[in-house]
């Protein structure tokens, strides 16, 4: 099983509480986890990327054991990429310096001309050379989820976990960077998490579908 | 007019100095709090912003205390041949004390404004939690804290009372422009006060006029 994943946590107070027990196995490098709004996806992502920690249970990506009873793996060494939903590109650096954050270790960003060959491999791949000095405020929705993409791939995960990763662009771009996903996926043969409560993403990605509802992973 | 360079160059001096520590402490203290999740959290923040509150004269006592040849810090000072007391150091001391909540406040709501999910982007890219304050939160709030900085600084220039106490007036050495202008007028040297008093308020003005204008007009967050 290349991702095996069981979460177990509790959310809020006594008045509002929400009971997150969600246990899955895929052996599938297209894994969808497709479920209503507030089912506890997101929260399921953060867990696995160590966002937040579990009350119990075990995350496990290619037989590496990143969270269970003893392990827990900080966030930053986990090798897990991370596509928000939101993006969260940083608004202070160009799409090259945004591609780049992960491979310049240190306390200093990515300088601003002349980037790393790894970035410019990136950004060719992902026909982002024209934008490459541009900040995220300048791009159109598809450049960023593009650039949002390439930040998560470039230092080179495991796993790349995509939290809703078209509901912030217009419908009419949707289905064309759904095929570019697909194809991209199949090129580099990445491994895939993508939760959404759009049945559409479900179809066009036609990997493993786990259905989530009320923090449970249906049967 | 001769008679102003000298506590102009010193109030510029001892306010520059003041804000730098500030700038140091108050940016480290903000960030820690904004990360610190404890109800003791708003006590060490209120406590802190009472520098603001407080009269001057109450914060120059509490430094003769702390800093006196007989107190706390005083005595071990001494020892090692340090005395603050009626110098301009001193008058650092009481500057930045009077200033640090500008910054304090400054930085802390720039550091939570700052999206958290830009933090965790960081998180998963590798990034342990110093490189995310460089690389990262820092960045995203500098407006706001240098906005702070120049309120900070704007304020250490008119610092008065916390100084008069700490460092004297002792012209070329402890009289700052605020306090020379108090000594002016006591001395009845009416034209020379209204001379330190223009060059102080158009200093502090332009301060201001730099903070408005730094000071984020939109929380960085509504950028992507």
């Amino acid at each position: 099983m290349s991702v095996d994943i069981a979460i177990r946590m509790t959310l809020g107070g006594s008045d509002r509480r929400f009971e997150l027990d969600v246990a899955f196995a895929s052996s599938h490098r297209r894994v969808v986890l497709y479920g209503p709004s507030g089912a506890g996806k997101s929260l399921t992502l953060r867990a696995i990327a160590g966002l937040v920690t579990p009350a119990a249970g075990h995350v496990r990506i290619d037989g590496r054991t990143l969270f269970d009873a003893r392990i827990n793996v900080a966030a930053r060494d986990r090798g897990v990429g991370y596509v928000f939903q939101d993006y969260a590109l940083f608004p202070h650096l160009t799409v090259a310096q945004n591609i780049g954050f992960g491979l310049t270790r240190g306390w200093s960003n990515p300088r601003r001309r002349q980037p790393d060959p790894r970035v410019r491999r990136w950004l060719d791949l992902f026909e982002l050379g024209a934008v490459a000095d541009h900040h995220p405020a300048q791009l159109s929705g598809g450049q960023r989820q593009r650039t949002a993409l390439a930040r998560a791939l470039a230092p080179g995960p495991r796993i790349v976990l995509l939290d809703e990763p078209f509901s912030a662009l217009d419908p009419a771009l949707r289905g064309r960077m759904r095929d570019e996903l697909r194809d991209l996926q199949a090129r580099l043969d990445l491994q895939l998490l993508m939760i959404t409560h759009d049945p559409a993403d479900v179809a066009a990605l036609d990997g493993h579908t786990i259905e989530i509802r009320d923090g449970r992973a249906a049967p | 007019m001769d008679g102003i360079w000298v506590p102009l160059a010193l109030s510029l001096k001892v306010a520059g100095w003041a804000t730098a520590i500030d700038l140091v402490l108050g940016v480290t203290v903000a960030w820690w709090l904004s990360r610190w999740r404890s109800p003791a959290r708003e006590l060490v923040d209120s406590v802190l912003t009472l520098p603001l509150v407080l009269p001057p004269t109450v914060l120059g006592y509490y430094l003769l205390v702390l800093f006196g040849r007989r107190g706390a810090l005083g005595a071990w000072l001494d020892r090692i041949g340090i005395d603050l007391v009626f110098t301009w150091q001193g008058a650092v001391i009481a500057s930045a004390l009077v200033a640090f909540p500008l910054v304090l406040k400054a930085a802390r709501t720039a550091f939570e404004a700052v999206n958290p999910q830009m933090e965790n982007a960081a998180r998963v890219l590798g990034m342990d939690e110093l490189a995310i304050f460089f690389r990262v939160s820092l960045p995203l709030a500098a407006r706001g804290i240098v906005a702070g900085a120049l309120l900070a600084f704007a304020r250490a220039m008119g610092e008065f009372g916390a100084t008069l106490m700490i460092a004297g007036n002792l012209p070329g050495r402890t009289q700052t422009l605020s306090v020379a202008i108090y000594a002016a007028v006591q001395a009845g040297d009416d034209g020379g006060a209204a001379i330190m008093v223009g060059v102080t308020s158009v200093t502090c003005v332009v301060a201001l006029l730099l903070a408005g204008w730094l000071a984020p007009k939109h929380p960085p967050r509504a950028a992507a």
